[in-house]
């Protein structure tokens, strides 16, 4: 009796022993859960389906090896509708109810910049995912960006020069009225003074706009020998539509830029021919090689096909898929979920991906950015295949993976071959 | 800013064509909610719905118009469903159906986005015909043959839905029921059925909407959000029910809207719409045509 007594005295003591053990170390019996927010609606939708899949390719990859510090990958993902108003609620749930180890950033600059102050407050470390300049002015240096861009002169840069070399010396500056257009023509405006090019028409354009034949006759007007664009999906969409239609006059050498969307394969074979001619940036076009992204890239067509995603997936799916090898190998090399260290990490060394080597800046972005500018030439209507091949978008910059010089003027470029 | 009599005459040639555009979106609205007093915030939904189902249709080799007036029919039963629901559920009992209904139709609209995303995905959907991408050159003048398109349905269905409501006894019953219900009933007529029948109406009207909306842009599951606030705007700075109104007010506001895209700044032109609603409604509460 005495002994049973005893029996349950230790029973208690040890069940009371484990009542009193922080919360964390049960947490590190459990998944390692990685969370974010991701447009899965909305204007940005399309590309955050697609992107969202690649990260679960990397967690089913990631899983089979045996996860990280030996404990399975859970990824928590909520549709943040593209609607940067839900995104910080959406974060601190993550935080605070479902307790993420790891965060990774949505896909945008409008959908991430509510969050950059939240974790700059908690020092979080966060995986930035496609977005432009947010971390400018936060100057969070826990901030690890996937795309291949710094500032805007890496982004624009390739197209003023192909500009330039043809001889332009005015420019249309056409752009959305929200923060990655903003960011991005400021930066142009700027590169355009430098460069003594002279703006002769320059308007931000809202997003509830819905027929742009105003906006380019107005540019048409204006006779600029460049146009910069730098639109959402929906809006290229509609501009190159009003570009084919209305036409933006044979002065125009150069258009294009920073149309986003136009990377997007239900959108390029929906435009079809209507995308020739068009000068603009890219993250991956087909002939880049980087070891593992053709392999990547295949499985990924295949399950695209189930998910009733972008088909392609050259965009956002393969640096989505380096986020989650980014992290693989600084949890590996680290042995620790620390935020601090991980940073600490990304901060000293050069990650291998299947978009290539990257390693950061101060502020987070590529130290050596490779955003390539594009021009899409002899696009067929309706034919989807076309554009797994090279030479559909010939690169023109930068030099390390130049394809071809840009053909111009515009008009002309738009029936070349 | 560059300015010319030529680019404003052009501004004012996009404009009709806008303008025409935004009335034959709204002129459903003008029906349900101008005339039945029905908050159907639904209503740029079951456009976008109607693009999805001409998508379809076109897909089979028909023209996206055609699609458009073969769905109408399929489209006035489902309105008739959708507001006998709503009757039976919200407005039948009592004082507080505006505001349960509101919650009501956005429920609806809610259910109709989140339907397409299962089905479709949110990739966007566009369809091909010959009038897409080309247009129509006078001149120096270009206008493009899909808003051309647009300007037409606006006129057909302004004029159809104009002598219908006041040539037939069924349009001049759903007149009178939007003035003075009880007195229909006095009359002998079932106002519960006219209004079914008029919703029917307004909805089966928002399929060739739909189509038309397909023809203009590509369309994705979210894109009646950009349309409730316009559309509402159309109707109210009408006058609530006015279908000749609809067209004006479309117009008043597609010109305007260009002109302040064209010339003066984008970033204005959202404040066009709902600067003209308020100037107008401080000045004419009852709308530019209302009575």
């Amino acid at each position: 009796m005495k002994g049973s007594r005893r029996k349950v005295l230790k029973a208690g003591a040890a069940l009371a022993a484990a009542a009193s053990l922080p919360r964390a170390a049960f947490a590190q019996a459990g998944p390692v859960k990685v969370g974010m927010s991701m447009p899965q609606t909305g204007s940005l939708g399309a590309g955050g389906q697609a992107a969202l899949l690649a990260l679960r390719m990397w967690v089913e990859d990631v899983n089979k090896k045996g996860g990280l510090l030996n404990r399975q990958v859970e990824l928590i993902a909520y549709d943040d509708q593209t609607n940067p108003a839900n995104v910080p609620g959406i974060y601190t749930k993550l935080l605070d109810v479902d307790k993420v180890d790891l965060l990774i950033a949505p896909y945008g600059t409008v959908p991430t910049a509510p969050i950059m102050p939240l974790v700059k407050q908690r020092g979080l470390l966060l995986m930035g995912n496609f977005s432009f300049q947010v971390n400018a002015k936060v100057q969070h240096d826990m901030w690890f960006n996937n795309a291949p861009w710094n500032d805007a002169s890496s982004w624009s840069d390739g197209f003023f020069r192909a500009g330039q070399k043809a001889g332009a010396k005015t420019v249309a500056v056409l752009a959305a009225d929200n923060d990655f257009a903003q960011n991005l023509a400021n930066g142009a405006r700027d590169l355009a003074k430098k460069a003594g090019i002279k703006s002769v028409y320059d308007q931000n354009y809202p997003p509830t706009t819905t027929d742009f034949s105003s906006l380019i006759r107005g540019i048409r007007a204006a006779k600029p020998d460049m146009v910069f664009v730098m639109s959402y999906p929906n809006d290229s969409v509609a501009i190159m539509r009003a570009v084919n239609e209305i036409g933006v006059g044979s002065s125009v050498l150069i258009f294009g830029g920073g149309m986003v969307g136009l990377q997007f394969t239900p959108i390029m074979t929906s435009l079809g021919s209507l995308l020739n001619g068009v000068l603009n940036y890219n993250s991956y076009v087909p002939g880049m090689k980087y070891p593992g992204i053709e392999d990547f890239l295949e499985r990924y067509s295949k399950k695209a096909a189930e998910a009733k995603v972008d088909p392609l997936g050259f965009y956002l799916p393969p640096f989505n898929y380096a986020i989650g090898q980014m992290l693989e190998q600084a949890v590996g090399a680290t042995k620790s979920l620390d935020h601090k260290r991980l940073a600490d990490y990304f901060r000293k060394n050069e990650v291998k991906t299947i978009v290539g080597p990257i390693r950061w800046d101060k502020n987070g972005e590529w130290a050596n950015p490779r955003v390539v500018q594009a021009q899409f030439r002899g696009v067929a209507d309706k034919d989807m295949e076309q554009f797994r091949k090279a030479g559909k978008q010939v690169v023109v910059y930068p030099d390390a993976y130049k394809t071809g010089d840009v053909i111009t003027p515009f008009e002309k470029a738009r029936s070349a071959k | 800013m560059i300015f010319s009599l030529d680019l404003l005459f052009e501004a004012v040639l996009f404009g009709i064509l806008l303008g025409c555009f935004y009335a034959a979106v709204s002129i459903g609205l003008s029906v349900s909610f101008g005339l039945l007093d029905v908050p159907h915030v639904a209503h740029p939904a079951l456009m976008v719905l109607g693009s999805y189902c001409t998508w379809i249709v076109a897909s089979w080799g028909l023209d996206p118009i055609l699609a458009g007036i073969i769905l109408m029919p399929a489209f006035f039963v489902l309105g008739v469903l959708i507001y006998r629901f709503y009757y039976e559920t919200f407005e039948k009992r009592g004082t507080e159906a505006g505001v349960r209904g509101l919650a009501f139709f956005f429920g609806v609209a809610f259910i109709i986005e989140v339907g397409l995303i299962l089905v479709f995905g949110v990739d966007q959907r566009t369809v091909q015909a010959p009038y897409i991408g080309s247009s129509w050159a006078i001149g120096e003048y270009r206008l493009p043959y899909r808003m051309l398109v647009a300007f037409g349905i606006a006129l057909v269905l302004t004029a159809a839905l104009t002598l219908y409501l006041s040539k037939t006894f069924t349009g001049r019953a759903i007149k009178a029921v939007a003035q003075d219900e009880p007195a229909l009933r006095l009359m002998g007529a079932n106002p519960v059925r006219i209004k079914q029948w008029a919703f029917g109406i307004a909805t089966g009207v928002s399929a060739l909407a739909g189509a038309m909306l397909i023809i203009v842009g590509p369309v994705e599951p979210a894109l009646d959000r950009l349309y409730i606030g316009r559309t509402f705007c159309v109707v109210v700075l009408a006058g609530l029910g006015s279908m000749s109104g609809t067209l004006a007010a479309g117009l008043i506001l597609g010109i305007s809207e260009s002109i302040v895209l064209m010339m003066l700044g984008a970033s204005w032109a959202p404040a066009v719409a709902f600067g003209l609603l308020l100037i107008v409604l401080g000045i004419r509460p009852q709308g530019l045509f209302g009575r």
